[in-house]
This record gives structure tokens, C-alpha cells and sequence, in this order.
């Protein structure tokens, strides 16, 4: 009966997935009205609703523990509170945004319970504190218009607390990622991520001219540099993208981002020869059955369990994949993959997508320079780490260690997350009262 | 003018949704590429520790010889119980393998294209959601049933091993290993196995490491013949049944005299004292390179376990140790899977086909899953060489230690070995390695051990003829 249950719910979930990842895009395609918007956006909350009760369903029934019920409800409550706060208090956020975050998070706890019951509940109290800064976020930016003006503040704050994880952070997995405050680790460099972005649109948002950009190139790179300084590669990598990216929106000159690249190329040449946990991920990622005792370990157990789990997945529960070496944060794709299916994991992967194209569109729309360089530097950040996350787990590129936004275990990452898809939420609700469009005809409701 | 700046400005933002864009569809379509063409060879690596999770939702499939015969099957009784069955027991119990106490053969190396079930994917849904099991795929081995019978009882209860390989594609015709074991007995007998003296489990054909006696002067005439291409031909040895040089003896078989040999005499002779002679006469380390070159001293390229043969000489080494090597005593040590590799690259015009066990799986009712296809692994001798080492090795039929093969329907070629497993036992251990060719029949090339084979009337020679024999008289293949 049980086996029943976890079989036929394995199809369930990738269909009641697929509908929604459809409904993603159908929103985006076709110019709907407002009451057929809001009520695709109904049915995808009910989606979830259904997945999540299907997922703890199956976690129950296979563990039988009786904690994962009230654990359950818990969740329950957060993710309807969450819903419930926002449509009452924020009648002019991205109800798509906010549908995909809760999503991703509930893919995360249900991952999570089923991989290290502990670490989910950690996971869920850092939800909460998340959850409230989220909340929190649309109003600051409403009331407080002083944000572009703290630019250098943005660059002191941000290198000085990455100076402080390259000189005193613990060092995992041949990195320097985290520093301990009162019994908690904090990764810095998630939330610096935010203020960085907001340095660089803080310095590019008026002024373009050469001198302004060489200032912002040369702090740019002092972010950089403590990330390598810290062997935190991925990071370094993620951040200098970003700066790329806000770059060319900034000045519109197209050979910045393509020379950006060569920069790039040629970074990662030597950067490889410097480090050697580099050229030993380089190694794993060529060719990982021949080093699988060592460096190809993590990436060969992380395919091993895509491969067998195939498309449809093994079940919850019913794969192995604690077998994976930090399964919990950078490779809980593969554990996704295993046990809920490729076509689950696909259409996780065009969540995703539709959370970026989100965030890009709203960054289109904005009407002030700032606050729009801004969006595009989150966007930015969310992308390429979805990109570098996952290519690492399928290795489609060398796995470079960074998380999967809001699905991965950690409190740093979560909490940044939702800080940045609080902030695009602000900038949102932002536009939408000082414009007076569609959106200003519910602030006035409002 | 405002409003163009804007349209503008956001031609930025649709280059960077469309890099964004397209980085993902790149990823997703890798994604979709490994699931779909890369994982399946991916997983079934036998480091994947999730291939016994299927056992829970599939009956093991079955394994087969070439011509259809089953040789381990799974039945299962009323109440669920399965039992692995092997029909033809120890015949081809190293080959096959075993699946319970650990896993070997080819249980070990098809596990999972045996745990998978390819069934129609519907069948497999309603199987899934029913709680019953899927029959899983069947692997159909190169494997010929009666080659393998044949050199089964050929050995006799001689220790030792026979593997037959089809040079023109790699295909591993028979694989013979004693002692032997039965693999349908192993639960009730593993303490016995295991506490036992002579380790029965060990695959001696793959796995057996053999001092190569004097099958080792194919190396050493080949390496002879690179040094004086030009006048090998002139190279002459007056053989009293033994040679001395520095205090070091080296004796002929039975200490006969051969007298008067040029280089092909002495090898279809297979004189020790011609050899240890002329080993002296080239570079060691020239040896050792031409060794290294010829698959010693590495993993063979195959997709199953094997052990590793070795070879160790250089300049520095004493004269003794030379000559010693020369002959293919010393340290010098081989598979037998390893020798017939390299007789079957002699046979194939001097190209190496990787040898392979699994012809191709099968769903339960036929339907093909996936085969597996020659595959070159490169030049091992040049023409000229081809030429020379045939010329020498149908010599050894014709006039020297294996005539009992000449005068047959077919041509054969080959080198005997008679090596000393050391010098306190007297153990001595019987090799033929060779192949043999007939008008509309296949090649194939063969390797034999016979171990200690104190009688001498099974010796390698006579489990060979006894397989070539048998092989040119049966249907054509």
C-alpha cells in the first residue's frame, strides 16, 4: 500500500509540477486580463498546495514519524501566512514571483525532510526570520529613498566583511566561506553579493564617463580579489559576471561585456595552474570515473543518482542520495533529480528561468536608473548562480561549489534570497504607486 | 528623444535575458543529452551503489551464451524467493561469475543491464504501481557454448586456462578457468571456498599471473629483429644444450643439443641457450619499452577485471637476470588473457581489437536495448613484423615444439612455453599461445596454460588442437 502510494504520487508530483511550470510561461505569452492572471496564479498556489501535501504525504507514510505531520502544518501555516500577508499588505507585488519563491521553498523543505530531518527544521526557523525580513523589505524601500546615496558606505562594508572571511573564515572544502558569530555561520559574501550590486548601480546610475568607471573597475575588483583571496572561486566568479553584466547595462557598450569575457578566459587559465583544488575539479569534472576515489567522487555519485533515478525518479525515499557528499547544499539538484524525476528537475530549471525572466521584466519597467541597474545585478546574481549550481551537479561545467537559491540547506543563502526577492518585490510595488498605471489603481484600492 | 533613449536602454536588457537564455537551454539540453545517450553507460559502472536498489522492483535477467543457450537464469518460487540458476554450473562458472557473496564474471560486470528491465513502459508503470516486478534484460555474451564445453574438459583436472578470442573483432569466444567452483552450490560452500588452499575463485584466464617461459621470445626475437632489421637473417648459434656466460648457466629443454640454428630455428626450437645468447646482444632498455608498448605493465583495455603483467628489464641489470628474462624466466609475469590479445593483433595484420564478453542485451521478449560494437584499439606490430613473427610461429608448427598442429585441415601459428614456476618446486607450467585460420571459418587465436602438467600428455599444444579441431570442423560461422 505504502509502495502504492510513493509510486503513484511520483507521477503525481511531476504532473501537478508540469502544470504549474506551464503556467509559468502561459502568463508570460499572452496578454491576459487581470481577472484571468490572478486566477492562474490561484491555481498555481493551489498546485503547490497539492505537491506539498503529496510530498509530506509520502515522507510520512515512508518514515512514520509522527513529528513530520506537525512539521507539516508548520510549513502550512508560513507558506499561507506568507501568501495571505502579501496579497493583503502588497495588493501590487508580482504574484508570480511570490508563487515561485514559495515553491522553491517548499521543493527545498521537502528535500530536506528527506535527507536530514535536523537540517530541515534549521532550514524552516532561518524561513521564518527570512519570511519576516521579506515582509519587511517593500516598506523600507518605499519610506527611504536614501539608498543611492550610501555608495561608498556599500563599498567599505562589502570588501571589509569579505576582508574579514579571507583573513579569519573556516575553511571547508578547500574554501574560506563562513565566520562564526555567537555559535552561528554566516557566509558574508551572500549578503555582500546584495550591497555590490548596490555599489556598482550606486556609481553608474548618473554618471557613465571613463573616470567613474575605472573607480567602480578597481573596487569591483577589490570585491573580487577576497573572494580568491578566500579560494571562494565560484563566488569571485559570480560577482564578476555581475559586475559585467551592470557594466554593459550601464554604458549600453557591448564590447565591455564580450572583452569582460576574455578577461575571464584567460582569469580561469591561470587561476587553474594557481589553485590546485581548481585543476582538480577541472580534472573530476573532464573525466570523473577515472578519479572517482577522490576529486570525481561527489560529481560521479551525483550522476550516478540522476542516471538511475531517470525520468521519473526513484520515489521520495527511495533512492540513496546521502551518498552524495554535501547532497544538502550544492548538490540537492541531484538529489531532486534521483528521487522526484529529470522532468521534475527540468521543470525546476524553468522555474527558475521564469523567476529571472521576472526579475528582468520588472528591471525593464522601472523608470528609475538606479533602482533598475539594481534590479538587473539581482537578476544577474539569481541567474548565473541557478547556472552554476546545477551545471556543476549534471556536470555540464566544473562544479564551483555555490547553492541553489532558496532550495538549498543554509541560512545564509536562504535569507539573502529572500532579501533580494524582497527587494525586487519593493522595487516592484515601488513603481507600480508612484507610476498610477495598472498598479496604481490598486494602490488607490489600497 | 526621451523615449528613444528608453527603447534603447532596453535593448541591453533583452541581450542579457537572451546570454541568460540561452546559458540555460544550453544546460538543459546537456542535461536532457546525458539522460538520454550518456547515463545509461554512466550508471552502469559498478561503482554505482544504487544498482542493487533495483533488485527490489526487478526479476535479475538472464545471461546467455552466442548461441542461445542460457547459462544463469532467476526463478522464482510461489512465496517470491528467487534463486539464481546456472544451468552449466562450473563450466563456465569464472566466466559467468556469481551474483550472491559478493558478485563476479560477468554478474559483476552486466549487473545492472541485468537489473534493468526495458519491458514496455506501460507494463513497467502497472508492474510499479501493482508492487510487482518487472523481468529485467537479458545479456547475451560472445560466448561459444560448445568451444567452451570443449576446453572445459580439455583441460581435465589440470589447473589452469584457456581463453579463444575472434582476432578480426575482439570477441571472447571461451574463457576456462581451474580450479573451478559451482556456482549454484556458492552459499553452501563459500566457507570452504574461502578457507581453501588453491583459490578457486580467482579467474586465472583474466586475473592469472604466469611466468611466460618461452612464450616471452616472440618479445625478444621482436626486439632483436628492430635492432638489425638488416641482418637478423645472418644470425647464427651453435647449440651444445646449454650456454655459459659469467658463471651463469642457462640449459636447453632436457638439456638437448639443437646444433647449428640460424634466429627462426632457434625460435621453432624454442632454444634456450640461442636465446640467452642473444639476449645479450640487445638493448634492455629498448626491451623494456617494447614491452611497455605491448600492453605490460598497465591495465589491459577491457571493460572487465584483469591482472596486471609485468615486466622489469634494463642496461643496469646483471647478465644473469638478462638472460634470464630473455628466455621469459625472471620476474617477468602475464595473463594469459593479455598473450592472446597479442596473438590475435599478430593474426589481425598486427591491429589490436578490444576484447569484449557482452555481444549485445535484450529486453525479456527480444527486442534489442543496446549492442556493443567492435572497437580498434590500435596498431600493436608493424607489416614487416606481422610478417616475420608468422613466418616464425608457423615454424614452430611446421618443424618445431608444436608439430602436432601441422598436417591439419587448417593453418595453424604458434609459440609453446614450458615455464618454471621456481627453482625449488619444480613445478613447471605448459603454454601455447597461437591462432589458426581456414577458408571460410573465422580466425581465432588462442591462449593455453597447462599447470604442472607432470605427465605431459596435456600440454597446451593438445588442448589447443583439441579446440582448433573441433572449431574447423563445425558449421561455418
Amino acid at each position: 500500500m505504502v509502495h502504492l502510494v510513493v509510486q503513484i504520487s511520483k507521477y503525481v508530483m511531476i504532473f501537478l509540477m508540469l502544470i504549474y511550470t506551464f503556467e509559468c510561461f502561459y502568463v508570460f505569452r499572452y496578454q491576459k486580463t487581470e481577472e484571468e492572471r490572478k486566477a492562474v496564479f490561484h491555481i498555481q498556489r493551489m498546485l503547490i498546495f497539492f505537491l506539498h501535501f503529496d510530498a509530506y504525504l509520502v515522507l510520512y507514510l515512508t518514515t512514520e514519524n509522527f513529528e513530520i505531520v506537525a512539521f507539516y502544518l508548520s510549513q502550512l501555516m508560513l507558506f499561507a501566512t506568507m501568501i495571505l500577508i502579501y496579497r493583503m499588505c502588497y495588493k501590487a507585488s508580482s504574484d508570480l514571483l511570490l508563487n515561485n519563491m514559495v515553491l522553491l521553498m517548499c521543493i527545498g523543505l521537502i528535500m530536506l525532510t528527506r535527507l536530514s530531518y535536523g537540517k530541515a527544521i534549521r532550514q524552516f526557523i532561518f524561513m521564518i526570520v527570512g519570511t519576516v525580513i521579506a515582509l519587511i523589505i517593500p516598506v523600507i524601500l518605499k519610506k527611504l529613498s536614501l539608498f543611492r546615496r550610501l555608495t561608498w558606505l556599500y563599498a567599505v562594508i562589502g570588501i571589509g566583511l569579505l576582508g574579514v572571511v579571507a583573513v579569519c573564515g573556516q575553511t571547508s572544502y578547500g574554501a574560506k566561506l563562513s565566520i562564526s558569530i555567537a555559535g552561528i555561520s554566516i557566509q558574508p559574501s551572500e549578503f555582500v553579493k546584495i550591497i555590490f550590486a548596490f555599489y556598482i548601480a550606486g556609481m553608474l546610475y548618473e554618471k557613465q564617463n571613463l573616470k567613474q568607471l575605472i573607480i567602480t573597475s578597481i573596487c569591483s575588483a577589490f570585491f573580487v580579489l577576497m573572494l580568491v583571496a578566500s579560494k571562494d572561486l565560484g563566488g569571485a566568479l559570480l560577482y564578476f559576471i555581475t559586475y559585467l553584466v551592470m557594466i554593459y547595462v550601464a554604458t549600453q557598450k557591448l564590447y565591455y561585456f564580450v572583452g569582460g569575457f576574455g578577461l575571464l578566459a584567460v582569469a580561469s587559465f591561470i587561476g587553474s595552474r594557481l589553485f590546485s583544488h581548481v585543476g582538480t575539479r577541472i580534472l573530476a569534472w573532464k573525466d570523473p570515473l577515472s578519479v572517482i576515489d577522490n576529486q570525481g567522487y561527489q560529481v560521479c555519485q551525483s550522476l550516478f543518482g540522476i542516471g538511475t533515478g531517470g525520468w521519473f525518479g526513484l520515489g521520495l525515499n527511495q533512492g540513496r542520495p546521502k551518498k552524495i557528499p554535501v547532497v544538502e547544499n550544492d548538490f540537492i539538484f541531484a538529489a531532486i533529480s534521483e528521487e522526484m524525476g529529470a522532468v521534475f528537475a527540468l521543470c525546476l530549471i524553468m522555474v527558475c528561468i521564469s523567476c529571472f525572466f521576472m526579475i528582468m521584466n520588472i528591471a525593464m519597467k522601472l523608470k528609475d536608473n538606479f533602482y533598475k541597474l539594481v534590479a538587473v545585478g539581482l537578476a544577474t546574481l539569481y541567474a548565473m548562480q541557478v547556472f552554476l549550481t546545477i551545471g556543476g551537479v549534471i556536470k555540464f561545467i566544473p562544479s564551483t561549489g555555490v547553492t541553489l537559491p532558496l532550495v538549498s540547506y543554509g541560512g545564509s543563502s536562504l535569507i539573502s534570497t529572500m532579501i533580494v526577492f524582497g527587494v525586487i518585490q519593493g522595487l516592484y510595488i515601488r513603481e507600480a504607486s508612484s507610476k498610477g498605471g495598472e498598479h496604481g489603481k490598486e494602490k488607490t484600492v489600497e | 528623444m526621451e523615449k528613444k533613449k528608453q527603447s534603447n536602454k532596453n535593448r541591453e536588457f533583452t541581450v542579457i535575458t537572451y546570454f541568460f537564455l540561452f546559458l540555460f537551454l544550453a544546460m538543459m539540453g546537456y542535461f536532457v543529452f546525458f539522460l538520454t545517450l550518456k547515463s545509461e553507460s554512466f550508471i552502469n559502472s559498478p561503482y554505482n551503489s544504487l544498482q542493487d536498489l533495483f533488485s527490489e522492483h526487478v526479476i535479475r535477467g538472464e545471461i546467455r551464451s552466442a548461441d542461445g543457450h542460457v547459462l544463469a537464469k532467476t526463478e522464482v518460487e510461489e512465496d517470491g524467493t528467487e534463486n539464481r540458476i546456472y544451468p552449466y554450473g562450473r563450466t563456465f562458472a569464472h566466466v559467468v561469475g556469481f551474483s550472491t557473496n559478493g558478485k563476479a564474471g560477468l554478474e559483476k560486470q552486466a549487473n545492472f543491464q541485468l537489473l534493468r528491465s526495458h519491458a514496455f513502459f506501460l507494463e513497467q508503470i502497472v508492474n510499479d504501481v501493482k508492487g510487482e516486478k518487472s523481468i529485467g534484460d537479458h545479456v547475451i555474451t560472445t560466448l561459444d557454448f560448445d568451444m567452451q564445453s570443449i576446453a572445459y574438459d580439455a583441460l581435465s583436472d589440470y589447473d589452469g586456462a584457456v581463453i579463444v578470442m575472434e582476432p578480426s573483432t575482439g570477441k571472447i569466444l571461451c574463457m576456462v578457468s581451474k580450479p573451478t567452483f559451482n556456482p549454484n552450490t556458492i552459499d553452501q560452500d563459500w566457507e570452504d571456498i574461502i578457507s581453501g588452499e588453491s583459490s578457486v575463485l580467482f579467474n586465472r584466464a583474466t586475473q592469472g599471473q604466469y611466468t611466460p617461459g618461452s612464450v616471452f621470445k616472440i618479445f625478444t626475437t621482436l626486439e632483436y629483429y628492430r635492432e638489425n632489421k638488416n641482418t637478423y637473417n645472418n644470425y647464427f648459434f651453435d647449440c651444445k644444450g646449454k650456454f655459459n656466460f659469467e658463471n651463469k648457466t642457462i640449459h636447453c629443454a632436457s638439456n638437448q643439443s639443437h646444433g647449428e640454428e640460424d634466429l627462426m630455428d632457434s625460435f621453432a626450437n624454442s632454444c634456450n641457450s640461442s636465446y640467452a645468447n642473444l639476449a645479450l646482444e640487445i638493448d634492455q632498455d629498448a626491451l623494456q619499452e617494447l614491452c611497455n608498448s605491448l600492453l605490460f605493465n598497465m591495465d589491459l583495455p577491457i571493460a572487465f577485471e584483469s591482472g596486471k603483467s609485468k615486466v622489469n628489464v634494463s642496461n643496469d641489470m646483471g647478465y644473469a637476470a638478462i638472460m634470464e628474462t630473455g628466455i621469459g624466466q625472471g620476474n617477468t609475469l602475464v595473463s594469459p588473457l593479455h598473450m592472446v590479445m597479442l596473438a590475435g593483433a599478430i593474426d589481425n595484420d598486427g591491429v589490436l581489437m578490444r576484447p569484449y564478453l557482452i555481444e549485445h542485451t535484450e529486453n525479456y521478449n527480444g527486442v534489442l536495448v543496446s549492442e556493443n560494437e567492435s572497437i580498434e584499439y590500435g596498431t600493436m606490430f608493424s607489416p614487416d613484423e606481422v610478417e616475420l613473427l608468422r613466418t616464425y610461429m608457423s615454424a614452430v608448427v611446421e618443424e618445431g615444439t608444436a608439430q602436432k598442429l601441422s598436417g591439419q585441415s587448417y593453418t595453424a601459428y604458434g609459440k609453446t612455453g614450458t615455464a618454471q614456476v621456481s627453482d625449488t618446486t619444480g613445478q613447471e607450467n605448459s603454454w601455447f599461445v597461437g591462432f589458426a585460420s581456414k577458408e571460410g571459418y573465422e580466425d581465432i587465436a588462442i591462449a593455453v596454460v597447462v599447470e604442472d602438467f607432470s605427465s605431459k600428455s596435456i600440454t597446451g599444444v593438445t588442448v589447443a588442437k583439441k579446440i582448433f579441431d573441433s572449431y574447423f570442423t563445425g558449421g561455418v560461422y
